[in-house]
């Protein structure tokens, strides 16, 4: 308490003139095709992207991707999706999903500036479930689109504790030399689906 | 050491020098192409910038308000005047949780307050997990840059460093396959930590949230696998509203590396069931810098590191040349704030080109203060010797037109007849690597006041 009230104190010493808190209104780019955009932004930022208007064409998109034909361990998230075999709710530690090779889960909403898929822990036991699999599928409700950053925040509230994080693409780094490489700690793929 | 010995020291590899001005200019050039993309970018700077000056204002409200939602969230704050506090805090909640092990994402702040060795002279396994920090914490050197920490350094160089720490095969050096060996290495101390702990990159007053960007996701493993999350803030951190993230966001990635966004931006708000979430907040010299009108602009900065890739002198000296712990030129302006005697000689490791200004994305009138560092260290007469001297002559050249008049004459005519190892004695810094120009027979003065007297 007193180490708070030294550092407020000295910087209440420090009157700084009064400047307004600029007004956000109008900023953000809209897209033509926003779908389209986004489908870019992902392959810019190297995810992988498709469209499909139902589950049953989601299974059999599903069937088709070498990441899921090779998995071993799944979670699925999504009742009716793929065909996992680890129930997550059954998952005591956190550190038990350490040889998982796919997740699949629900984003919340997705932006067409960056290619970013909003994703909360609200129904996940474990949060690392978006971190600690292989690869990574998001099925995400092609209706729940936004256009930009601003928009995305325009939907978002945090009274509750929680997390959320926005995913754009699988996780990389380009610390060597700066060559870019696809798969630093996080999945090595990153997989978002729109359903629709 | 000052920074000219130092850079010396850099570009006597004149090779490795000359890929690491490229290496660095080809960040710069990708940050050009998506700010370009963006019609609106010039008003977002401008808006981070005013939000960033209005919430310094407030600034003890909001963290008030900051601190209030985020206990309320169920976080635990902790307040740090300065860095041995920073580090007694932390250590103290390790200790109460008998961590040994550790697992840390990218904090500057944590650089800056020296935490590894407090925490390793105690016993504790400190591991950075970003893939460039690791690589100098392996080799034992500090980042060279904050961004990029490892840009100074070659594949070749980090095939050496991984083949005798983690048992790569001796010579490998493609990245691909080092990202591995690193990924493989880390993943063992991901899943054997007692604590993650992670810098932050925004505070939001209104909600008591927090948010780190990472691509690599090293952030969230480590604070998703270990029920103790520890995160440091210095408070310029602070933010007034979530959707101030929208602007920040936008600038931030395309700024730093040229990405829209980097690939993970997590919010945390509170704890995660079960576990425990400690935010420390700490001055460390930041309100000082904040009451002097002249430098206050430099707390906007979002450590984004693009003042560095387009500084001509960072990319050619290179980041440890600047032995504080945030180089390039927002490091030549926070640095002396800290301690003028030390770092004197870091805002003249610019050439003033305005470069920085003009990417800085909250704006902030680099160039400006270096100058106005110039003339404090000036003022504090911690100038060496032979800089003091030349300024005090030049000074009193361009005052008097007699003076600047007649020492040119006297130049024009001496110069031409003195003998190089003379002129270019070692008194002659500036001629170490340049040659004097060929000097003219007459002023330009003189040369003017003949054309017009003779069309007269």
């Amino acid at each position: 308490m007193n180490r708070k009230q030294a550092i407020l104190n000295v910087l209440k010493k420090s009157s700084l003139p009064d400047t307004p808190l600029p007004d956000l209104q109008g900023l953000g780019v809209c897209y033509e095709d926003p779908e389209r955009q986004f489908a870019e932004a992902l392959k810019g930022v190297g995810g992988h992207f498709f469209r499909v208007r139902d589950l049953n064409a989601l299974n059999r998109e599903l069937k088709g991707l070498k990441v899921y034909q090779n998995a071993q361990k799944i979670v699925s998230l999504i009742p009716g999706v793929g065909e996992p075999n680890v129930n997550l709710d059954l998952v005591e530690d956190p550190h038990d999903l350490k040889d998982l090779d796919v997740a699949i889960l629900k984003g919340e909403f997705a932006v067409a500036e960056n290619g970013a898929v909003w994703v909360t822990d609200r129904q996940l036991r474990h949060r690392v479930i978006c971190f600690i699999p292989q690869h990574l599928i998001l099925v995400v409700d092609a209706h729940q689109l936004v256009h930009n950053m601003h928009q995305a925040y325009e939907r978002l509230t945090f009274t509750e504790p929680g997390y959320g994080v926005f995913i754009s693409g699988p996780s990389k780094t380009a610390d060597i030399e700066q060559a870019l490489v696809i798969g630093a700690h996080g999945p090595r793929s990153s997989t978002v689906c729109f359903i629709g | 050491m000052s920074h000219p010995d130092k850079a010396a020291q850099f570009i006597r590899d004149e090779a490795k020098a000359h890929w690491h001005d490229r290496a660095l200019w080809y960040v710069r050039a990708k940050r050009d192409r998506v700010a370009q993309g963006v019609p609106e970018w010039e008003t977002l700077r401008e808006i981070a910038a005013q939000i960033k000056a209005h919430t310094l204002s407030k600034l003890p409200d909001y963290l008030e308000m900051f601190e209030g939602n985020a206990k309320r969230l169920g976080a635990q704050v902790h307040w740090a005047s300065n860095a041995a506090e920073h580090n007694e805090i932390v250590y103290g909640i390790l200790k109460s949780h008998g961590v040994r092990r550790l697992v840390k994402s990218k904090s500057m702040l944590t650089e800056e307050c020296h935490l590894n060795p407090f925490l390793e002279a105690r016993g504790l396994e400190v591991v950075d997990t970003d893939l460039g920090e690791r690589i100098v914490q392996l080799a034992k050197e500090p980042p060279s840059h904050i961004v990029l920490p490892a840009i100074h350094k070659r594949k070749e160089e980090i095939g050496e460093l991984f083949h005798r720490h983690l048992h790569t095969e001796q010579g490998a050096s493609d990245p691909a396959y080092l990202t591995e060996a690193a990924r493989g290495h880390l993943r063992g101390k991901f899943l054997k930590a007692d604590a993650g702990l992670t810098g932050v990159n925004f505070a939001i007053a209104e909600t008591g949230g927090l948010v780190v960007c990472t691509n690599e996701g090293n952030a969230d493993m480590g604070t998703s696998l270990p029920p103790l999350h520890i995160a440091c803030m210095g408070f310029e951190k602070l933010i007034p509203r979530a959707q101030d993230l929208g602007v920040f966001l936008r600038l931030l990635a395309r700024s730093a590396t040229g990405q829209p966004i980097t690939t993970y931006t997590s919010h945390f708000h509170g704890p995660r069931a079960g576990g425990e979430l400690h935010i420390v907040i700490v001055d460390n010299g930041r309100s000082q810098i904040l009451q002097r009108e002249e430098f206050r602009r430099a707390l906007f900065c979002i450590r984004c590191g693009a003042c560095m890739n387009t500084c001509p002198v960072f990319r050619r000296s290179g980041g440890h040349s600047y032995e504080s712990t945030v180089p390039g030129p927002i490091g030549s302006i926070l640095s002396p704030a800290r301690d003028p005697r030390k770092y004197w000689s870091l805002p003249h490791a610019s050439s003033l080109c305005g470069s920085c200004t003009d990417v800085c994305p909250v704006k902030i009138d680099l160039h400006h203060q270096l100058l106005a560092w110039r003339k404090e260290l000036a003022r504090l007469r911690l100038l060496p010797l032979s800089k003091r001297m030349a300024m005090n002559i030049g000074g009193w050249v361009l005052r008097y037109t007699w003076a600047y008049e007649w020492s040119g004459r006297l130049a024009r005519w001496a110069i031409p007849k003195l003998p190089r190892v003379i002129l270019y004695g070692r008194w002659n810094v500036w001629g170490r690597q340049r040659e004097l120009p060929p000097f003219p027979k007459e002023s330009f003065r003189e040369m003017y006041k003949q054309k017009v007297g003779s069309r007269r």
